[in-house]
């Protein structure tokens, strides 16, 4: 821990230099302009400082965006329409149900694959094609579909994440169930275990750590899933719908904030998936 | 005695009668076991020897259940090996303790009997017993990367103890123990099958375990994998470690080595 502070605030500080410095060489066209309307001559330090405090620069600079976030995080009620954290709530909801159905949806298929001759023949290219197709394109379709036969609202979001996040548990898991060896598997064959005794006892404890590892890529997957159903929709609220209101009006700093505050819901997910992952793992003696 | 009852003493626990084995491989059939005969009775320790490749473990895996025989015939307590193994007439020890690393030793020789389904205080009670068994008790709780090779294979050898099982079928469970930890579970062993008149077959490449072990000594060879000799050891069935430097023992082992150099002369 101790080691890695000093590399890891390296490369935090170069990050932010390096994007001080394009938001001076993207706004700067606009500052000039604005000068010269003005018939104004910026100094040097002037052009840098006007670069940097824009009302819709091309590239916000960092306390810009950190500023609009603590306003609309802490300063705003949660319940108005301007709250980040309303937003984000709305964007979560449907990423944990998306990401429920689509672990559920996961395990299902790759215990029938694993099981089932025919279905290890035939579903796994099928969930391999439907990762083929782009989401952008597909979203739109299950938000109509879906509303034509009434279901608006949460659903047909978490659908869209459903379909993202189950292929990485899919796939995941029929390695993780597969993973006992011959030998073991021999061993329960001379206890003459039943097949749910094998599953039980000796598959599924053998995936935990293919598990985990899927289920960190599906909660990524489902909360971009949950971002893209939000677009198509012309949603009111959720994280997608400020990205996209953010665009119509070029309000860029409140696209960074967005998806600032997406990448921190992100990494706090996946986070919770990591320590769920080193209790389970240790309790089995595994880590 | 009935003549029925002197039959069923008789009876052998487990024969083998013109059984072959070929694996269909990519190069070509390999005959892993021809025209095996073998007879094995109530009580027995036997010994498999020969060369790598012979058909030892195979014909261990017939004998369980875990292949099936191309031709000739098998059975196990008067049954066909898939009967034998429903009713979980053996306990198997693979070559590798192969415990599973989520669950403690206890854990461990506790998953046979919950499979079979002993219930809870019968489990504690055996789980108990058998690590005394294999001098493991104070280890119950502990993951098995937590225990050296020679104690997660007593371990193992202990999960295939722990239920009732006559037949106790071992396939080279001690080949990579040090010489020490070796005699001793030999002895340990030894002093099991005495005290519980349990079949044993035993899979090993030492010449000098098979003679201390045995009650007979299966000698194989391989290309194709057959029975070349089979003796009968005239040493008591208490044996001492000692047992070993008297020249009775040393005739025996004599004998096996003359048999293994024939099946190799054949080879060549
Ligand atoms: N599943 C299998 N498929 C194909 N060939 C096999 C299979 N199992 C064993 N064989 C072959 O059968 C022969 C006998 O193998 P087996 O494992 O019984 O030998 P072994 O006497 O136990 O040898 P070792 O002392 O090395 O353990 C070998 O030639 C081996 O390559
Ligand atoms: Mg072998």
């Amino acid at each position: 821990m101790r080691k890695s502070f000093l590399p890891v605030l390296t490369v935090v500080a170069a990050i932010f230099v390096l994007w001080y410095a394009m938001a001076v060489v993207l706004n700067a066209a606009w500052a000039k302009d604005q000068a010269k309307r003005a018939g104004v001559e910026l100094s040097f330090s002037e052009l840098v400082a006007d670069t940097w405090a824009q009302d819709k620069p091309k590239l916000p600079a960092p306390h810009q965006v950190a500023a609009e976030i603590w306003e609309t995080t802490v300063e705003k009620k949660i319940t108005s329409k301007r709250s980040l954290v309303f937003h984000s709530g709305i964007t979560l909801s449907s990423t944990l149900l998306g990401f429920v159905l689509g672990t559920v949806l996961g395990i299902g298929l790759a215990v029938g694959i694993v099981y089932n001759r025919v279905m290890d023949m035939s579903v796994m290219p099928w969930v391999i094609a439907s990762q083929t197709i782009p989401i952008l394109a597909i979203a739109p379709m299950i938000i109509v579909v879906l509303n034509a036969v009434g279901i608006s609202g949460l659903l047909p979001k978490a659908i869209i994440s459903m379909y993202l996040s189950f292929f990485p548990v899919v796939v995941g898991m029929v390695k993780g169930l597969r993973s006992p060896d011959m030998m073991q598997l021999d061993q329960m064959r001379t206890w003459n275990a039943t097949a749910s005794q094998q599953f039980w006892k000796l598959r599924l404890p053998s995936s935990m750590p293919y598990l985990f590892a899927s289920l960190k890529i599906a909660m990524a997957a489902s909360l971009v899933g949950a971002i893209v159903g939000e677009l198509p929709t012309g949603a009111v609220a959720g994280l997608g719908a400020r990205l996209l209101a953010g665009s119509y009006y070029g309000q860029t700093i409140q696209i960074w904030s967005a998806l600032i505050m997406a990448a921190a819901l992100a990494a706090c997910l996946v986070a919770i998936i990591g320590l769920i992952q080193r209790v389970t793992l240790k309790r089995m003696g595994m880590a | 005695m009935t003549a029925a009852q002197a039959n069923e003493t008789a009876a052998p626990v487990i024969s083998a009668k013109g059984l072959n084995l070929t694996f269909q491989t990519n190069d070509g059939p390999v005959h892993a076991l021809k025209d095996v005969n073998l007879e094995i009775n109530k009580g027995d320790f036997v010994s498999f020897i020969g060369p790598s490749g012979c058909g030892k473990t195979t014909f261990l895996r017939v004998m369980a259940d875990l292949e099936k025989p191309t031709a000739g015939s098998i059975t196990v307590n008067g049954v066909s090996p898939e009967e034998a193994r429903k009713t979980r007439a053996y306990g198997y020890v693979f070559q590798h303790a192969g415990l599973y690393p989520w669950r403690t030793i206890g854990g461990n020789i506790r998953l046979p009997l919950e499979i079979m389904g002993y219930t809870k205080s019968d489990q504690d009670e055996r789980v108990k017993r058998v690590l005394d068994l294999v001098e493991l008790s104070g280890f119950e709780k502990k993951f098995p990367w937590q225990l050296s090779g020679g104690m997660q294979q007593r371990a193992s050898i202990a999960r295939a103890l722990a239920f009732d099982a006559d037949i106790l079928l071992m396939d080279e469970p001690f080949g990579a123990l040090d010489e020490i930890v070796r005699d001793h579970l030999n002895e340990q062993l030894l002093q099991l099958w005495a005290r519980t008149n349990k079949t044993i077959g035993f899979v090993t490449h030492s010449i000098p375990e098979a003679v201390y072990l045995s009650t007979r000594i299966v000698v194989m060879s391989p290309r194709p994998g057959r029975i070349t000799d089979v003796i009968e050891s005239t040493l008591p069935r208490e044996r001492p470690l000692d047992i070993r430097d008297t020249p009775e023992f040393l005739e025996i082992a004599h004998r096996v080595r003359e048999g293994l150099r024939a099946g190799h002369a054949y080879d060549d």
